[in-house]
């Protein structure tokens, strides 16, 4: 469980960090009236969804070391046969890489409020991603095919399991890039999908993340 | 103010349950009285916590209680001293308990190099035993090799496993004053070995060995008793260990059998046991299909390790000895004409052979309710009420229904099974407890409508 | 300096036009709240019933012939992970986190009020889905509420086929129930606490509802992992748990495979959902007690770093509840270790609360009698979980009715004290009338003195060495008879505190008609939830302005204040300066 624990260590790091620097040790009862700069609207000066995802983004955090975690401790029992990776994942990774490029591009144009641009680049970044999904779909057929299947190594097991979490992940984010592309499609002004698309672009690049870990996960073991 | 009486009285109580209740740890019988010192350890300090947390709690009550309306709570948020002070004190209290209980601990964790190793085998709902015979190391096993012949999985080609000694029965002897060391080992599912009066216990983990450690200090005969949840027979999964000293001990190691015994055990012969069934034949007919006006029931068409069991029970007073049981006490004479193992095997043998038609349907009973019912029967005896022989549990589709309904009454009322021999009997007791004879007629309609 | 709450503008309340709009397809964290008790009350009652049906199993067994043992493996199996998950988790979380975070943060609603519906929703579908599993051939599940494998989906147990499957998908289910609840209350918590709110200020309800709330948001992840990876070991013939095995008699196709590791997984859950119905049963109990006592809760900073400390280290004890699972015994000093420091800040919150009794002026009111009755029972399972938590005391002890007798007493009966003292306490606040004085007074002797009849006993049955989970004991060399009648009696005990929850829910549906008319602050209480301008508050909480907090929760019997309590949102005068303590 060292890797979940590592993780968790993180994020109960930074919410300490983030209490004690909201004055964990005052005395409360000591202080009367207004304090603090802190107003209604929270103390930060970012929105609530955005709070929200990042919250999320721990919950996919924990989840996906636990994945890892499970990964590590199963692999030590004697019957742990690596399938070999198929190539076409360096392809999805490039992919991958990209669309979330392409979600940052389309986010600057957001903040800089140009319609166009934001939606060329998400267009583009949602292609990049279904472009992803089929690789890895054929990741599995190339597998299945030469006859790693699920059942019959655990290697295999977690080889599906762990892209098929991370692709529902994605499969997430683009009912909400779809949503958005289907406001701009629709003439919402620019100014109302800004969030969508901030979203959005971390999200891809917490993914991507994710992915790079179980990548290298996979092809260091 | 009630409240803080009541408190009082539930403090004093408790303390006078502790000291005169009749339920405390049994009589020790290993090594471990220092699991006993740790517990108690952990009650003195525990327990002073719990009578002065609630007495001071209970005397506030009384003291600050509300009395009339002017009256007003000190302000105070909290007092750093104070607070600095019971922490520290809790923390003492807290070490008083762990550092006994990590000393104990580190004995556990390292078992004596000297140890007489045991291997106990735990299943879905028996136990066996493995003894790892004169060259003093147990033979590999492999769960996939487990069938009805080789019911430990034994590789039959290690060298080592020949002399290994296999106690099939539930009953395990140790001798005193001698460190055991159990290898456990679990065929199925999780278990757990715990003699409650040797204190220590261990899950069992197919697919791994587990270990635990003990020296048994009194002479006697403690039940085991399996600790996690396995199955609908949890309940029932129980063995017998018995302490004794090194001659009985050395007298009871010679009567059971190694694997290579086992191997090499004759089976029954169908052709010589055909001549012994006539006796049979006058009460359970020339096929075995069994006569109701004589109450003697279907046996064609049962597998002979069944037959075979119930004939031994028979035969040595196992069955068929409580005077209630009329229809078992008039088979029991008759099993003590098979004079030895290999007649016993050589006619469970021919029994086995013989032709196997279902026997007549007597019992009515709501199919649905019965279906319901027989969930639980189905474990054991299969959904098609095939039997399993890997449960004991012969099969009963097919049989004689009526007979299936006085052995469940028998199993009920305590006629069959309460031997202290009948370890598979015994297993039925507690499932058939829940059942009347309303019950017991849907589940048999059930059954001979499969 | 004039302030645009954020929060006003950046929430677009959808009122609702209809009165399904207003009642069951609602967005109001109110109407949330009070849907999810319903839920977790009702099924509440359905494990109550199921833990009846067990209880005259065990005390008169083959008297009442009323379960046969798959039933009542059964039983055991949903009666617990009803209880843990599906009614404590729900009822402190799902439901006291939407009644009172936004009202005692200030909020007009939860962060994200659509997702906080769908929550409900999902909630109850994951409810209905694991009630359905009674349903199914081969009924419920039986592997007992840990679910270990491989007795979970092996032939051997209750419930191996459908039943199982309904459980994980049920489970999976609530996890992404509660994560939608658990994103909304977190981000409340952050973001749309009201001007003047600092976290210093925040009453310890909600400080014990959010860090329960992030315990669960981490841990609940670790059983969605071993639910998937279960669902595939069922369905698909994967070998993550599976070793090869011989289930009765026959060779399974799987090998390889640990159930250690599903231990693992389970309790990293486990252990912190302990903590997670144990978190917020802390923060409202101390907000009883204080308001009850008319007097500040003592220590309150001490309190906050105790929750903090606690969830932190629920983290790393998991362990402690597999000493005898046949894992790396080396483990066990860690563990035993963690365990015992983690007894430090819980026995300070249990100091704190007996002291700020101390000089108090104690209205034993109904909600208090709660309180007081949960310090009790907690102080009782707490140190019985210094038994368990030591690794050389639990070895004895583990897996016997000790165990039954620790958690019913920590995690039982403690929580279901604050609930019920909750229930008591603000109940005025969300229907605008008092709950039944002598009911509630029966209701708490019953529940209070039966539980203690109930699981006093069966610590020391646990001691003598009977174990958990057994259908019957039958003939046996290790117990005397004296265990059956003291089972008879522990029988006879459950069925009348069983009895008393329905006058509890009597009442609560009885006074909802004919209670006594409450006014807004009816215990006098400083904390933001009594403060709105209507009782029941309207949807929106505040009027047209959100409310403006000036000191922290606990403002009472301040020396030289006119009341004994001075509401966290009153405007300080120049004139009438408090003197205040440093």
């Amino acid at each position: 469980m060292a890797s979940t624990l590592i993780v968790l260590a993180i994020i109960m790091g930074a919410v300490v960090f983030w209490l004690v620097r909201q004055t964990l040790n005052v005395q409360p009862w000591a202080e009367e009236g207004l304090v603090g700069q802190h107003h209604a609207g929270g103390p930060f000066s970012i929105s609530s969804a955005k709070i929200g995802l990042i919250v999320f983004l721990a919950v996919a955090s924990s989840l996906f070391s636990l994945f890892v975690s499970a990964y590590f401790q199963r692999m030590d029992f004697g019957d742990w046969t690596v399938a070999p990776e198929p190539v076409v994942l360096w392809l999805n990774t490039v992919l991958l890489i990209f669309s979330s490029i392409f979600f940052q591009r389309a986010r600057n144009a957001a903040i800089k409020n140009r319609a166009g641009g934001v939606k060329s680049n998400l267009m583009i970044a949602g292609l990049f991603t279904f472009a992803f999904i089929g690789g890895q779909l054929w990741a599995w057929q190339v597998l299945h095919n030469n006859g790693y299947i699920l059942s019959s190594n655990p290697a295999n097991a977690f080889f599906y399991l762990l892209t098929a979490a991370h692709a529902l992940h994605i499969l997430g984010g683009l009912w909400v890039w779809s949503k958005t592309v289907f406001k701009l499609q629709n003439k919402v002004e620019v100014y109302k999908v800004c969030t969508a698309v901030e979203l959005c672009a971390i999200y891809w690049h917490f993914l991507l993340l994710v992915w790079l870990v179980l990548f290298a996960l996979l092809l260091s073991t | 103010m009630a409240i803080a009486i009541v408190i009082i009285l539930l403090v004093i109580g408790s303390v006078i349950f502790h000291f005169m209740s009749p339920w405390y740890f049994t009589e020790l019988a290993s090594n471990w009285g220092d699991m006993d010192n740790t517990v108690t350890i952990t009650f003195i300090v525990c327990g002073l916590v719990f009578v002065l947390a609630n007495l001071f709690m209970a005397y506030c009550i009384i003291k600050f209680r509300n009395k009339d309306k002017d009256q007003r709570a000190a302000y105070e948020p909290e007092n750093k001293k104070l607070e600095i002070w019971l922490t520290i004190i809790t923390s003492v209290g807290v070490v008083a308990m762990l550092a006994p209980g990590l000393v104990v601990w580190a004995k556990f964790v390292s078992p004596p190099e000297d140890a007489n190793i045991v291997e106990a085998v735990g299943q879905q709902w028996q136990w066996s035993f493995r003894l790892p015979g004169k060259d003093g190391r147990l033979g590999t096993v492999d769960s996939r090799k487990i069938s009805i012949d080789n019911p430990f999985g034994m590789n039959a080609d290690d060298p080592y496993g020949q002399d290994d000694v296999l106690i099939t029965t539930n009953e395990l002897h140790i001798p005193l004053n001698q460190p055991v060391k159990f290898n456990l080992r679990s065929k199925d599912v999780l278990h757990n070995f715990t003699v409650p009066q040797f204190r220590v216990k261990m899950d069992l983990v197919p697919g791994m060995i587990t270990w635990q450690w003990l020296t048994p200090t009194r002479i006697g005969t403690y039940e085991i008793l399996c600790e996690e949840l396995c199955g609908i027979g949890h309940h029932t999964m129980r063995g017998k260990v018995v302490v004794e000293e090194e001659e009985q001990y050395q007298a009871w190691l010679a009567e059971q059998k190694t694997y290579a015994q086992h191997a090499a055990a004759p089976q029954g012969d169908a052709h010589a046991g055909k001549a012994l069934y006539q006796v049979c034949a006058s009460c359970h007919g020339l096929e075995g299909e069994g006569n109701p006006a004589l109450n003697s029931p279907k046996i064609s068409g049962q597998e002979s390790w069944y037959v075979k069991r119930q004939l031994e029970y028979f035969k040595h007073g196992i069955r068929g000895t409580n005077p209630e049981d009329t229809y078992g006490a008039q088979m029991a004479p008759m099993a003590a004409t098979l004079i030895d193992e290999s007649a016993i095997n050589n006619v469970s043998a021919y029994i086995a052979s013989l032709p196997d038609k279902p026997a007549a349907q007597t019992i009515k009973g709501d199919i649905d309710n019965g279906k319901d019912l027989y969930e639980t029967c189905s474990k054991c005896h299969g959904r098609q009420a095939e039997g399993k022989w890997s449960v004991n549990a012969p099969r009963i589709a097919g049989m004689s229904d009526w007979y299936l309904l006085t052995q469940l009454k028998n199993f009920k009322h305590g006629l069959r099974g309460a031997h202290p021999g009948d370890v598979t009997g015994r297993q039925m007791e507690s499932m058939v407890l829940s059942l009347n004879e309303e019950k017991m007629q849907d589940i048999i309609a059930y059954i001979n409508s499969l | 300096m004039a302030h645009v709450a954020l929060a006003d503008k950046g929430q677009d309340l959808a009122h609702p036009k209809t009165w399904i709009g207003a009642y069951v397809w609602s967005q109001d964290h109110k109407v949330i709240g009070i849907q999810y008790i319903i839920v977790a009350t009702a099924v509440g009652l359905v494990a109550l019933a199921l833990s009846a049906m067990m209880r005259l199993q065990l005390g008169f067994p083959g008297i009442f012939d009323l379960i046969q043992p798959n039933e009542y493996y059964s039983a055991v199996t949903m009666h617990g992970m009803i209880m843990v998950v599906f009614m404590l988790t729900a009822f402190f979380l799902g439901g006291f986190g939407n009644l009172l975070i936004p009202l005692m943060c200030g909020a007009r609603d939860m962060a994200f009020p659509y997702m906080n519906m769908l929550s409900f929703w999902v909630y109850l579908a994951s409810v209905l889905v694991l009630c359905s599993s009674f349903f199914v051939p081969g009924g419920a599940t039986g592997a007992g509420w840990t679910l270990y494998p491989p007795q979970a989906i092996t032939e051997g147990s209750a419930g191996s086929g459908m039943g199982i499957i309904l459980m994980l998908v049920s489970l999976a289910l609530f996890i992404v129930a509660f994560t939608m609840g658990g994103l909304n209350y977190v981000t409340t918590a952050f973001q749309a606490r009201t001007r003047g709110m600092t976290l210093m200020r925040m009453p310890l309800s909600v400080w014990g509802i959010i860090m329960a709330t992030i315990l669960g948001l981490l841990a609940f992840p670790a059983l969605l992992v071993a639910a998937i990876m279960m669902l595939l070991d069922a369905t698909l013939g994967t070998s993550f748990f599976m070793p090869a095995i011989s289930d009765l008699g026959e060779v399974s196709s799987t090998s390889g495979g640990t159930p250690i590791l599903f231990q693992h997984l389970f309790w990293f859950f486990g252990h912190p959902e302990v903590y997670i119905v144990a978190l917020p049963m802390f923060g409202i109990a101390s907000d009883l007690i204080s308001t009850h006592a008319r007097k500040n809760i003592f220590g309150y900073r001490m309190m906050v770093w105790a929750l903090i400390a606690i969830g932190g280290l629920s983290f790393i004890v998991w362990a402690h509840h597999m000493y005898v699972s046949g894992m790396n015994p080396y483990f066990g000093f860690f563990f035993a270790t963690t365990t015992l420091i983690i007894a430090v800040p819980t026995a300070i919150k249990v100091y704190n609360w007996v002291l700020t009794l101390w000089h108090g002026n104690i209205h034993l009111n109904v909600p208090m009698l709660f309180a007081i009755g949960f310090i009790f029972t907690f102080i009782h399972g707490g140190i019985t979980g210094l038994f368990l938590g030591n690794v050389a005391v639990d070895v004895p002890l583990s897996d016997t009715y000790f165990v039954i007798g620790h958690f019913h007493m920590v995690m039982g009966v403690s929580p279901f004290l604050i609930v019920f003292g909750g229930m008591y306490h603000w109940y005025p606040k969300f229907t605008g009338r008092m709950l039944n004085d002598t009911m509630g007074k029966i209701h708490f002797w019953v529940t209070f003195l039966g539980t203690y009849a109930i699981y006093l006993p069966m610590h020391y049955i646990g001691i003598l060495g009977v174990p958990r989970r057994y259908f019957a004991y039958g003939t046996t060399l290790s117990f005397p008879d004296s265990v059956q009648v003291i089972n008879a009696s522990i029988t006879i005990a459950a069925l009348i505190v069983g009895t008393a929850q329905l006058l509890f829910i009597f009442n609560i549906i009885w006074s909802l008609f004919n209670g006594k008319k409450a006014d807004s602050n009816p215990w006098r209480a400083t904390t933001l939830e009594w403060q709105t301008p209507d009782t029941p508050p309207k949807h929106g909480n505040w009027g047209p302005e959100l409310p403006v907090v000036y000191r922290w929760a606990y403002s009472y019997s301040v020396p030289g204040a006119d009341e004994d309590f001075i509401p966290q949102n009153e405007v300080p005068s120049e004139n009438s300066k408090h003197e205040v303590e440093t």
